[in-house]
């Protein structure tokens, strides 16, 4: 799965996601920031909502069209879309189109959907940015979002930005694109293999000693770091655009 | 049920959309190795090497020194074959030279409910084949009135001939050279080492319900 | 629920089969083309049903349609009564175990005895399989080898591995003697030559479809293939896909029962297809695609969720992903389609299919499908319940999220009290038992971006 990328615009829309909205708003907040360190205009269109991935996946489609419909009147100009979420984006990468089957905006949903740029891959391939590390040395680890690597065929971008700040150094994980067992829905729907299985992500993350647990998806990230807070880990979860921001927001 | 077999197709043709899928999109071509004879030969002894094949290579002239040489080692008295046979013939041959170098030799003759008793107790079989694919590692085999069916699956060792010669690189080549299709022979076999069993703690067993032992003679 | 049979065995078998692969773009153009192939057929299978049937019987082999499995268990009842059979050994077949062909059997007085190995210690110990290709996946030595003491070969000493198959072997070997008939499922059937083709290991599926004077094959009517040149990759992606290996031990193609002049082989050779569903699964495009597969066992060796519950949780013959998928499909999506919600949806099955079945897509529209069923009176009054209570959360979500004044200020009110919410909430102690309860941000974003000047169009 290869995707285009556009070349450098002056201006984006951000769209932030519900649950960055509500449990991650500095993570947001820090993905404008990167943006706009590199000299493009970000918008925030305040109306917008949810990609409506959470009914759409409990198939529900008929409440997530309603919602997909708020929406996409929020973006109406051109502009590239960014999500710092891998999972909402696959949903209206991947999904907007046949959710529209038929219907007489289904033209408009393919065209939101091809503006739509997962916020590593934008920063990777679009914005090409380059990060100067200013903070004291630490280990990181990466967990890598299903929806973001199957769905949206993203690589290894993020991990190749942190790449980029000298003094983190990255230790993979054993498992590093096992679904951690977040699935929305599922964790509450089935919470006993879901627990066991973000217990063995866990595992896997405090294997590598490290001091940081990064990842691109508010989802799988509640879900880990809810897991290593009960278990009183000193691992720190952080989404990687705080994480980035953190690091270089001297420069 | 005539009526089950056209109210299954009906349903199927109801509802079946659009063109078939090849007439819409090409298929992708796997390119065939360009194997000479020596790497096909490799290739095929270290993939049969791998599930346990023990092989001997030889010339026609060679083998019966060799073939004697595994009937002693593998303590086989009898030996099951098919008459009238290339290979069968070549057995009588030196048995009639030196019988006491040579097992006693047990024609499959009867039909298989006349000679039940025969089949379970020999201590080894063997058949011709009709060639070999290098990439897989394996031996074709097509049982017929002279080498039945059973005749490499009963006996707890198989012994093979192959001719290097007939060593296909893949088995869609084997097809295709071969011009199988229509009519295909009652029954074609590809046979890639002795049976096999993982099926106990992933432990794997050789020996389970075919031969335990598969003997190839490879004709140079 | 934590067996430690299934870890030990699926953290090596995924990798093993990647390794068989040794680039990612042969792999790749692999998947490509038996999916090709196998889409191609499924296009075109109502032809290839009516090319094989005539195929078959020019070879002389009797070909039976059954709708149900009630009627393709009575068809192979009918063939074993005129064969006179007590004893029938059966080699590894998905569609006898979806009829429920051994039970019906022995309820009409026939031993149906399974051969492969890992199916005859779990049928010894009135077990059920618990993954496709290798059913006996979660007992260990131990336990298998207390089977065998207690009721295989009690005087026999059977502890290790190579014990206990010698030990089947020999017990096996008997019955494959004395069988009057010989059951076994098909890999593929071949249209164009009318040829049966069955992929195995240990031997038992040509003795099966060998030694006893009849066979019956019992196949899915989605299990045909056009021409004998579309069996290479297909063999290929599956022998690989189910047990890293190149190819099985045995790939046995049968053409024909016994001919003149042949010593042996069945006299009779039989051909059941059966539907079940599977013209039903036809009827949707996408839903289709399930008919494409080939029983590899793949999406289980990669899925997380079977990796740690194992098959037996499934309740139904075909477990982990494909189970998902099939099994609602077969026996209805109101019996069976909470199936389709016992998936993260993470795709790594997706990924593993060898013929690219979208499996998460067919997830996602069965769980449509239930969501629309009106059909609640099948369910018991707590299922009921759940369900109506899930149905006005999605209602009042919706309202929420397409609502931007609500949705604001919902995540304005949740950002300043969900601290104070108790973690004993229903929704939240399934939740909590393994995490902290989510903390909100002390500002939501929108917020946020308003207070630092962030363009709003």
């Amino acid at each position: 799965m290869r995707r285009n990328y556009p070349e450098k615009p002056d201006k984006v829309y951000f769209m932030g996601t519900c649950l960055a909205d509500m449990l991650y708003a500095e993570a947001g907040l820090a993905g404008i920031r990167l943006m706009e360190r590199e000299g493009v205009k970000v918008i925030y269109p305040r109306d917008q909502t949810c990609c409506g991935q959470p009914a759409f996946n409990s198939g529900f489609q008929e409440e997530a069209l309603e919602v997909v419909l708020h929406l996409i009147h929020c973006f109406p100009k051109a502009y590239p879309i960014v999500v710092p979420s891998g999972s909402c984006g696959a949903m209206m990468v991947r999904h907007y189109p046949e959710l529209f089957e038929g219907h007489p905006l289904e033209q408009k949903a393919i065209e939101f959907s091809s503006r739509i740029f997962e916020l590593s891959e934008f920063l990777h391939h679009v914005l090409k940015i380059s990060l100067k590390d200013q903070g004291v040395p630490v280990k990181v680890t990466w967990h890598t979002s299903c929806h973001a690597k199957r769905e949206l065929g993203l690589g290894d971008e993020a991990k190749q930005l942190v790449k980029q700040l000298e003094n983190v150094e990255l230790k993979e994980l054993e498992r590093e694109d096992e679904c951690c067992g977040f699935g929305g829905t599922f964790s509450v729907k089935q919470p006993m293999i879901s627990g066991e299985m973000v217990l063995d992500k866990c595992s896997d993350v405090l294997k590598t000693g490290s001091d940081y647990l990064l990842s691109g998806d508010c989802g799988c990230l509640m879900n880990i770091q809810g897991s290593l807070e009960k278990q009183q880990s000193r691992v720190q979860s952080m989404h990687f655009a705080s994480f980035l921001w953190e690091r270089t927001r001297g420069s | 049920m005539d009526t089950s077999r056209s109210q299954i197709l009906n349903a199927l043709r109801n509802s079946r959309t659009g063109i078939p899928f090849s007439e819409s999109q090409d298929l992708p071509k796997i390119p065939v190795p360009e194997w000479n004879l020596e790497e096909k030969v490799e290739r095929l002894k270290n993939r049969m090497e791998a599930v346990h094949t023990e092989i001997h290579e030889c010339t026609e002239k060679g083998f019966g020194k060799i073939f004697r040489e595994v009937i002693k080692q593998k303590k086989i008295t009898n030996l099951l074959y098919g008459k009238k046979t290339n290979w069968g013939n070549k057995l009588e041959a030196m048995r009639q030279r030196g019988p006491k170098t040579m097992p006693e030799l047990i024609p499959y003759q009867k039909k298989i409910e006349d000679c039940k008793e025969t089949l379970f107790s020999v201590d080894a079989g063997l058949t011709q084949t009709m060639g070999a694919i290098a990439e897989t590692g394996s031996l074709i085999l097509k049982p017929d009135g002279q080498e039945p069916r059973l005749l490499s699956l009963v006996p707890p060792i198989h012994l093979a001939v192959l001719d290097s010669k007939r060593i296909y690189s893949t088995f869609g080549e084997a097809i295709r050279e071969e011009g199988w299709s229509r009519p295909m022979p009652t029954n074609v076999l590809l046979i890639s080492g002795p049976s096999k069993t993982a099926d106990i703690e992933q432990t794997l067993v050789y020996g389970i319900h075919g031969p335990k032992q598969l003997i190839l003679f490879l004709i140079r | 629920m934590d067996n430690p049979c299934l870890k030990r065995v699926f953290t090596k078998l995924p990798e093993k089969r990647w390794v068989m692969f040794l680039d990612s773009g042969e792999l790749e153009t692999l998947r490509n083309l038996a999916g090709g192939i196998r889409r191609d057929t499924v296009s075109r299978l109502p032809d290839l049903l009516e090319e094989l049937e005539p195929n078959c019987q020019q070879n002389g082999i009797q070909v039976h349609w059954a709708q149900t499995t009630e009627e393709a268990n009575s068809i192979v009842l009918n063939i074993a009564r005129k064969a006179d059979a007590k004893l029938a050994v059966k080699g590894k077949s998905m569609v006898s175990e979806e009829m429920e062909l051994n039970h019906f059997l022995a309820e009409n007085g026939i031993e149906a005895l399974e051969s492969d190995l890992g199916e005859y210690i779990i049928q010894v110990d009135h077990e059920l399989p618990s993954h496709i290709i290798m059913p006996a996946i979660h007992k260990n030595r131990e336990e298998i080898s207390e089977v065998f003491q207690k009721k295989v070969a009690p005087a026999k000493k059977s502890d290790t591995a190579e014990e206990m198959t010698e030990t089947a072997r020999q017990v096996l070997r008997d019955k494959f003697r004395r069988a009057e008939l010989g059951i076994s499922g098909v890999n593929f059937a071949v249209a164009e030559t009318g040829t049966l083709c069955l992929v195995e290991n240990e031997g038992n599926g040509r003795f099966c479809t060998t030694m006893p004077r009849v066979h019956v094959a019992l196949m899915g009517i989605e299990k045909v293939v056009g021409k004998l040149e579309d069996l290479p990759p297909l063999l290929t992606v599956l022998t690989r896909s189910a047990t890293g290996q190149p190819i099985t031990t045995y790939f046995n193609m049968i053409s024909s029962p016994r001919q003149d002049g042949e010593k042996d082989g069945p006299e009779e050779v039989h051909l059941v297809l059966l539907d079940n569903g599977r013209s039903r699964m036809y009827e949707d495009e996408l839903l289709r695609d399930t008919l494409l597969c080939i029983r590899c066992g793949a999406c289980m060796n990669h899925c997380p969720v079977y990796t740690r519950i194992g098959g037996h949780a499934y309740q139904s013959v075909y477990p982990g992903p494909i189970g998902k998928i099939l099994t609602p499909q077969l026996e209805g999506i109101d019996t069976a389609g909470y199936l389709a919600d016992a998936s993260s949806l993470c795709g790594a099955c997706v990924e593993a299919c060898p013929v690219k079945i979208p499996i998460t897509d067919i997830l996602l529209k069965l769980r449509h499908k239930k969501a629309q069923s009106k059909k609640e009176h099948h369910w018991t009054e707590l299922e009921g319940a759940k369900n109506l209570f899930e149905k006005i959360t999605w209602k009042g979500w919706k309202f929420a999220f397409s609502q931007p004044w609500f949705y604001r200020m919902q995540a304005s009110i949740l950002s300043r009290t969900a601290q104070f919410l108790p973690d004993q909430l229903p929704m939240l102690r399934s939740w909590s038992r393994f995490r902290m309860v989510p903390r909100f941000s002390e500002k939501p974003l929108h917020q946020l971006v308003e207070e630092a000047g962030i363009a709003e169009e």
